[in-house]
């Protein structure tokens, strides 16, 4: 799921400012489940606004609402009434939903609550991790299963680097790090032979810098 | 002879050959780099430039080498992948050769959190592997990474790789020399030698798999100043490792400069009686002007001449 | 200006313990102020952000989570969950400038009646001190 972490209450406080009502928008999809961003957080944050504002002597006026995703335009749509009298729409999705908004309502001064910040899963209640860097071009078959386009802190096809010690990446003794647990998976599948060739130069195009990428099925497409 | 380099050439006539490390500063002025390059023009055969090490802004290193160059030394030009594409890399390497560079050392590069600059964004297009075997390409095939021919005079280096057998995991560390050595490296920097058990037993795994006769190996050794240097990298550089003993030998010392170069010297003696190792790398960290009396005591001086 | 200010305090308590003990303080006789609204809750584990942020929007000077001693939650770590979400709460109010002394978290016994007479006494002393919540200065004037 995409990890977002909300800003610190302050930056959201300064962006509606000068905003008398808001519309504070959730979202039911990635960041409920990180808690960051569905209804509970939805309504924390709409009433941390208020008792911020009331405490200036300058009301805000809130309305709370929870997409079941921000990342469909149909369910953006469901704003379509709430949107009319707000100065500002606070989207708590990631940073797609805060543009899907923007983009439905031209008008409208849309702001991010969050922090988008990765692909993970949890590994505790409580904690989330990085497990994907989003490259296009998935090499895990040849990684025993562990990502060192994200994991590893330089991003090395062909490691480890002379960084790793005791397990860990030069970066932090608390970062495992990712060649080592690659070299004992491969080791354990009896695959370390796998590890001598030589990796290529990664092929960066399907990854995040050739502007915004698509995915197509044209099967599925509508008309 | 691949290339026109006088380490090469001292390497290849089986010489044991010795280099050193000059750090650009952290400034414009070319003055401390003269000064370094004039004191050891007589006793190293060639010196490492460093490419912003430990992530810290300096001077580039091709300028640096240029400098040192010009004051009678051949430089190693170092390349790391932090901070320049492929597209970058290989400019530079195509401008450094037109000045005359002749040897690189290929390296990922210290992560950009140890240096000046923590919020860089880093690069790591390529690591260090590729970015040998891109060197290599250029040099044997003609061609740039993406397989463009490069219509005339492709730049024809000497190639360098590092090695530590310092870092883990250890039985993997002579496997990735041979990957470096198939990508194309000619040469092997290590790490600084302090723990002379863990090497010896990372050259016999190196002998083991003959990779001594494909491969010329230095041995990097740092002569330490202090015992507080040497619990420093004991505790706080990743990658190396520093016996008990050394840095209790340093504290003892009534002199722990003098000490420091002693332990050196006996270091760079033994280094030469391993088999396999070809040459010693002396890494003086900020204390450049021991290089000469340590080349000196350690018997490597005269140095030979290149063809 | 002469009137006293009440403060109004709402308390969270658990059925287990702190509701049980303001009940055997009622059996005891025991005087505590009529300040503390308690509120009952089949564990202080489930309080949530919302409820407390709520009680102070709709008014609350002071208000209060009470669970059973560490260790003795009947559904085993109800309070300790409790305790956390009530720091993390006092954290959100200093951040938005809201007095997180206002907001406390206690551990009793049912057997405390004493106890939970005690800590209302304590509590509403201390919002007393702090005064009347700056939420509700405007209504407090027309009142």
């Amino acid at each position: 799921m995409i990890i977002a972490q909300q800003k610190p209450i302050q930056e959201i406080a300064e962006m509606v400012k000068d905003c008398r009502k808001v519309l504070v928008v959730g979202c039911a999809g990635c960041v409920t489940v990180c808690l960051s961003g569905g209804e509970k957080e939805t309504e924390i944050l709409a009433s941390e606004l208020r008792i911020m504002r009331q405490l200036q002597e300058n009301p805000l006026e809130t309305v709370t609402f929870v997409c079941t995703r921000q990342c469909d335009p149909e369910y953006i749509a469901m704003l379509d009434n709430l949107v009319e009298d707000v100065d500002a729409v606070i989207s708590l999705a990631c940073g797609v939903g805060v543009q899907y908004i923007a983009e439905r309502y031209p008008s409208k001064w849309v702001l991010p609550a969050q922090n988008t910040n990765f692909i993970g899963g949890s590994i505790e209640h409580g904690v989330w991790e990085e497990r994907c860097g989003m490259c296009g071009n998935c090499i895990l078959h040849l990684t025993g299963g562990i990502c060192p386009i994200i994991r590893c802190s330089k991003s090395i096809l062909n490691g480890p680097c002379g960084g790793s010690q005791y397990g860990k990446c030069e970066v932090s003794k608390d970062t495992p790090c990712a060649w080592q647990l690659i070299y004992d998976r491969m080791q354990s599948l009896g695959k370390l032979d796998k590890l001598l060739e030589l990796q290529p130069p990664k092929d960066w195009s399907t990854s995040r810098d050739g502007g915004p990428r698509k995915a197509v099925r044209e099967d599925v497409i509508i008309g | 002879m691949k290339t026109e380099s006088k380490l090469e050439s001292i390497l290849n006539k089986g010489e044991f050959a010795v280099t050193a490390e000059i750090g650009p500063p952290k400034h414009s002025s070319p003055e401390a780099i003269k000064h370094h390059a004039e004191m050891m023009r007589d006793y190293v055969d060639a010196t490492n430039i460093t490419d912003c090490q430990t992530a810290i802004v300096r001077m580039s290193s091709i300028a640096a080498g240029l400098h040192v160059m010009k004051n009678g030394i051949e430089p190693i030009i170092q390349m790391t992948c932090r901070d320049r594409n492929r597209i970058a890399m290989q400019s530079d390497l195509l401008g450094a050769y037109s000045l005359g560079v002749r040897n690189v050392l290929c390296l990922s590069g210290d992560h950009q959190k140890f240096g000046n600059h923590p919020t860089a964004k880093n690069v790591y297009d390529i690591d260090s592997m590729q970015l040998i075997n891109m060197v290599r390409r250029m040099r044997d095939d003609k061609v740039f990474l993406c397989g463009e021919e490069i219509k005339q005079a492709e730049p024809r280096f000497f190639i360098g790789a590092v090695a530590n057998p310092f870092a883990d995991p250890f039985e993997f560390r002579v496997v990735r020399l041979e990957k470096k050595i198939n990508a194309g490296a000619e040469f092997i920097q290590t790490q600084c030698i302090f723990d002379m058990e863990r090497f010896e037993r990372f050259m016999e795994m190196v002998r083991q798999r003959g990779l001594h006769e494909r491969v010329h190996i230095l041995a990097g050794v740092t002569p330490l100043k202090s015992w507080r240097a040497a619990k420093y990298m004991q505790t706080s550089v990743s990658g190396m490792i520093v016996p008990d003993e050394i840095v209790e030998r340093l504290k003892k010392a009534e002199d722990p400069k003098k000490e420091g170069i002693e332990i050196c010297i006996e270091q760079i003696k033994h280094i030469r009686n391993i088999p396999g190792v070809h040459g010693v790398h002396i890494m003086a960290i900020a204390w450049e002007e021991i290089v000469p009396e340590i080349v000196q005591r350690a018997g490597l001086y005269p140095r030979p001449k290149a063809e | 200006m002469a009137e006293e200010f009440e403060p109004k305090i709402v308390a969270f308590c658990c059925h287990y313990c702190a509701y049980s003990a303001a009940d055997l303080a009622g059996s005891m006789r025991l005087q505590y102020p009529s300040n503390i609204r308690i509120v009952e809750m089949t564990c202080s584990g489930n309080i949530d952000h919302r409820v407390i942020l709520n009680a102070f929007e709709e008014g609350a000077d002071g208000v209060y989570v009470a669970g059973c001693m560490e260790g003795d939650c009947h559904f085993l770590k109800g309070n300790y969950r409790a305790k956390k979400r009530v720091n993390h709460v006092k954290q959100m109010l200093d951040e938005i400038g809201f007095d997180s002394r206002r907001l406390e978290f206690y551990n009793l016994s049912a057997a405390m009646g004493p106890r939970f007479a005690e800590i209302a006494n304590e509590m509403t002393q201390r919002i007393k001190e702090l005064g009347p919540s700056p939420l509700n200065k405007k209504e407090g004037d027309t009142k």
